[in-house]
């Protein structure tokens, strides 16, 4: 198991080996959550649709403002978080656990190497 | 919003916010703090106890010379002369066309007025209200007075431990009293729909007068962002937002700020348009919605027909956490303004349903002691 950053603030958790046909699972960091504040509302992708590296995939409003989130690597989506449907809150308060936004099948794993560890992203956010 | 050219100014408390944990933010020219521990927690918390607003960055202003009254009223749709002293109004500052270019409460304060202002506006409505009246009338922009609010059901009590005498105040009376030895000119009102009182000390004596209100148990230091979902909560528009100048008063719902003598006797700003729209009904109306779902709508998102055509805006929107569902204010067609009138909203994409609402969306709970 691996877990990759980005700067857009996104957590992706290879749960095998990475290779390809390997499902990812994907959601906000808590750096990110924390700067939204309380979510209100999150619209995450269903099964089967098809997103590239930098599309948008989901949908987090906070009581502020709706912030986009992109797809940290291209691939097919295999599963939504339908919890999140119902409470929205998860994201606040497990960001990188219960409150995870979706699943993907990743169609390039060498787009994960370009991606951050968990130092480096810790010196990402310290700097931002 | 605030200018993005010129940096922020600091307010007298900036520093305090920061030590509490505030997270600045640019608003209206100044640093401010959005939130402290979150928006949802501070928006409940004043609901349910009360919560301390710095609103320093609102225009306090002093106007005094002789007939100021009736100079005041060539802008101003109130019938000043029912103003007691000591007495609040809200009013609009009116431009000749009939639009608004600024909300206002007003009180009468012996032989001045004193008004306070948005902050955002408060330099272009001195310079308008200065063009505006004669030259023996004047105006004082009280820079060095912090302004700060007070709001929620627990904030009488605290008010009659720190500055006896000041929860006598019925809403709309102010007066002066002394809070920890500082004089201020307190008044019962706000701007969240709730009980609560505006504060106004010398700037230097805030840092201590905003310590001693959070040190009671009932008070905690609430950010902008609360402050936004409370007055959307309590149907109250805000300027540059909900109102701005090709809003009248007759669109914006604000016809209780046009006083019965004025709509007889007219000679005020934009009174021919006014009259119009109060005899025929204006266009479009600002409204209260009720979005379905748990999505909220937005502030730009359109209203739109059947056909997709643009028919109005909305002016505010966010998610209400005391009905934890979304809610907003818009601008629609008069022939879809009465509540429950099914709109459609396109944002981001997406149509999202709502229906027109009553408001307040939350039931006001202004204390009131008999005529204010």
């Amino acid at each position: 198991m691996s877990v990759y950053y980005t700067e857009e603030h996104e957590w992706i958790r290879t749960d095998d080996d990475g290779g390809a046909d390997s499902v990812a699972t994907v959601g906000i960091t808590d750096f990110a959550q924390n700067q939204l504040g309380d979510i209100v509302f999150v619209e995450v992708p269903e099964a089967g649709r098809q997103v590239a590296k930098g599309g948008d995939a989901a949908v987090v409003e906070s009581v502020k403002a709706a912030s986009d989130v992109y797809a940290p690597v291209s691939g097919e989506v295999v599963e939504g978080n339908a919890a999140l449907t119902d409470d929205p809150s998860l994201v606040n308060s497990d960001p990188e656990g219960e409150g995870w936004f979706f699943k993907i099948r990743l169609s390039d794993p060498s787009e994960l190497e370009g991606l951050m560890d968990a130092d480096a992203y810790k010196s990402f956010c310290d700097s931002q | 919003m605030s200018e993005p050219t010129a940096p922020d100014q600091t307010l007298p408390l900036d520093s305090w916010h920061r030590a509490q944990g505030g997270r600045m933010v640019s608003f209206a020219g100044y640093a401010m703090p959005i939130q402290y521990e979150g928006i949802m927690a501070e928006h409940r918390w004043t609901r349910e106890s009360a919560g301390l607003f710095d609103v320093s960055h609102m225009g306090q202003l002093l106007i005094a010379g002789p007939d100021s009254e009736k100079a005041l009223e060539r802008f101003l749709p109130a019938d000043l002369a029912l103003v007691k002293e000591a007495g609040l109004r809200y009013s609009l500052l009116l431009a000749e066309s009939g639009g608004i270019l600024d909300d206002l409460m007003i009180t009468r304060r012996g032989d001045h007025w004193y008004m306070v202002v948005n902050g955002a506006t408060k330099h272009d409505d001195i310079e308008n209200m200065v063009s505006r009246l004669p030259r023996n009338v004047v105006i004082d922009h009280m820079k060095e007075q912090a302004l700060l609010a007070l709001q929620g059901p627990k904030s009488a009590e605290v008010m009659t431990r720190l500055a006896p005498g000041a929860a006598e105040l019925g809403f709309m009376q102010g007066g002066a009293f002394e809070l920890d030895g500082v004089r201020a000119w307190i008044s019962r009102s706000g701007y969240t729909g709730e009980d609560g009182f505006e504060i106004s000390i010398p700037a230097n004596k805030a840092e201590q007068v905003a310590a001693l209100l959070t040190d009671q148990a009932e008070v905690k230091p609430i950010g902008l962002g609360a402050r936004d979902s409370l007055r959307l909560e309590a149907g109250l528009p805000l300027y540059g937002h909900d109102l701005d100048p090709s809003t009248t008063p007759v669109e914006a719902g604000l016809t209780f700020a046009i006083s019965k003598r004025r709509r007889a006797e007219g000679g005020f700003a934009g009174w021919e348009r006014i009259m119009a729209e109060l005899a025929n009904g204006p266009v479009r109306r600002r409204v209260g919605l009720s979005v379905e779902g748990r999505q909220p709508v937005r502030e730009g998102a359109m209203v739109v027909d059947g056909e997709g055509n643009e028919v109005g805006k909305v002016t505010s929107g966010g998610f209400s956490p005391m009905l934890e569902a979304p809610i907003a204010m818009a601008y629609v067609p008069t022939a879809l303004a009465e509540t429950g009138s099914g709109i459609e909203i396109a944002s981001r994409g997406k149509i999202y349903r709502a229906k027109v609402a009553p408001m307040p969306f939350v039931p006001h709970r202004y204390q009131r002691k008999g005529a204010a």
